[in-house]
C-alpha cells in the first residue's frame, strides 16, 4: 500500500525530549519504505559547545534521526506490536555540515527482514536538494514491548508525527491511499 | 566437515574476531566460543544473506527458553549447520514463481 506524500512544514525537532522526527511524510508498507521530516531548531544550548562560532548539528544526533525514522518504519510494518531497538550501525557517513534552522528529510527502507531483527538503510538530505547530508545502514532488534507504558508512549508519538493506527494497520493520518 | 560449516566458521571468525582454528563443529556458539548475542545476530544476518535463507531465530530461542529443547539442539555449530542445510534444501525446493 502506497500513500500520497503530503505537503508539510516540519516543526522543530525536540532535542531535549530526544524526539527528532517531526512528521512522517510518506509511508509505503508494501515497499517497506518511509520518509520523515525534521527541522533543526534555530537555537539550542548544544550549539554553544558544538561548536563555538560554527554551530553544526552533531553527527550522533543526525544518526539518531536516521534511527528514529527507521524505528517508525519498523513500528508501522508490525502495527506497533513490537518495539525496535537500535542494535548496531553498519556504516554511517556524515557527508555535510547542517546548522541551526535547517529543514531535513530522512528516508529509510528495510533491506533485510530477519527473525527478531531487521536491517535498514537510511539517508538524510535537505528537502529540495539531492545532495546527501548523511547515510547509514542500521540493524535493529525487534522485541515485544517491555511494558504497556512504552507501547502507549510510542502510539502517542505516532499520532504526533502523523500516523494513524487502525486495527493493526498503520497509515498516514488524513492521507489518501493511492 | 561440510562446506556449510567451513563457510559459517569463516563468517563467525571474521565477524566475531575469533581465530578460525579455534572454531570446531562440537562447540556451542555462545557457551564455548563466547559469541555475544549481537555478534551472533550479525553472523546470522550474514549467513542468511550468503545462503538466501531465513533462520527462525526467534522460534528457536523461544523453544530453548520454554525448555522444549536444549540450547545445544540449535546452537552447537554442527547442529546449527545441519539446520542451515535443511533451510537451504527447503529454499531450493521452492519452485520459481
Amino acid at each position: 500500500m502506497s500513500e500520497a506524500p503530503r505537503a508539510c512544514a516540519a516543526a522543530d525537532m525536540r532535542i531535549d525530549q530526544f524526539q527528532f522526527v517531526s512528521l512522517v511524510e510518506t509511508l509505503d508498507i508494501s515497499a517497506a519504505a518511509i520518509s520523515c521530516r525534521a527541522r533543526i531548531p534555530d537555537d539550542h544550548s548544544i550549539f554553544g559547545g558544538h561548536f563555538p562560532g560554527h554551530p553544526i548539528m552533531p553527527g550522533v544526533l543526525l544518526t539518531e534521526l536516521m534511527a528514529q525514522t527507521c524505528g517508525f518504519l519498523l513500528l508501522s510494518l508490525n502495527g506497533f506490536a513490537k518495539m525496535p531497538f537500535l542494535a548496531s550501525l553498519k556504516e554511517v557517513k556524515l557527508r555535510d555540515f547542517v546548522g541551526p534552522g535547517t529543514e531535513l528529510v530522512c528516508e529509510s527502507n528495510r533491506v533485510h527482514e530477519g527473525s527478531g531483527y531487521a536491517v535498514l538503510e537510511a539517508k538524510v538530505r535537505r528537502p529540495c536538494d539531492t545532495k546527501l547530508v548523511c547515510t547509514g545502514t542500521l540493524m535493529f532488534r525487534i522485541v515485544p514491548f517491555p511494558n504497556a507504558e512504552l507501547n502507549q508512549h510510542m502510539q502517542a508519538r505516532a499520532q504526533e508525527v502523523g500516523l494513524l493506527i487502525q486495527q493493526g494497520n498503520v497509515i498516514l493520518s488524513g492521507a489518501k491511499t493511492i | 566437515m561440510s562446506s556449510t560449516f567451513e563457510t559459517i566458521a569463516g563468517l563467525i571468525s571474521e565477524i566475531c574476531d575469533i581465530p578460525r582454528e579455534t572454531i570446531k563443529p562440537e562447540l556451542h556458539v555462545t557457551e564455548d566460543l563466547g559469541v555475544d548475542s549481537l555478534d551472533f545476530l550479525d553472523a546470522v544476518f550474514n549467513i542468511e544473506q550468503k545462503f538466501g535463507i531465513s533462520i527462525p531465530l526467534d522460534e528457536w530461542t523461544q523453544q530453548v527458553n520454554d525448555g522444549a529443547v536444549k540450547g545445544s539442539r540449535y546452537f552447537v555449530l554442527q547442529n546449527f549447520c545441519a539446520e542451515v542445510d535443511k533451510l537451504r534444501a527447503s529454499a531450493d525446493s521452492v519452485p520459481a514463481a
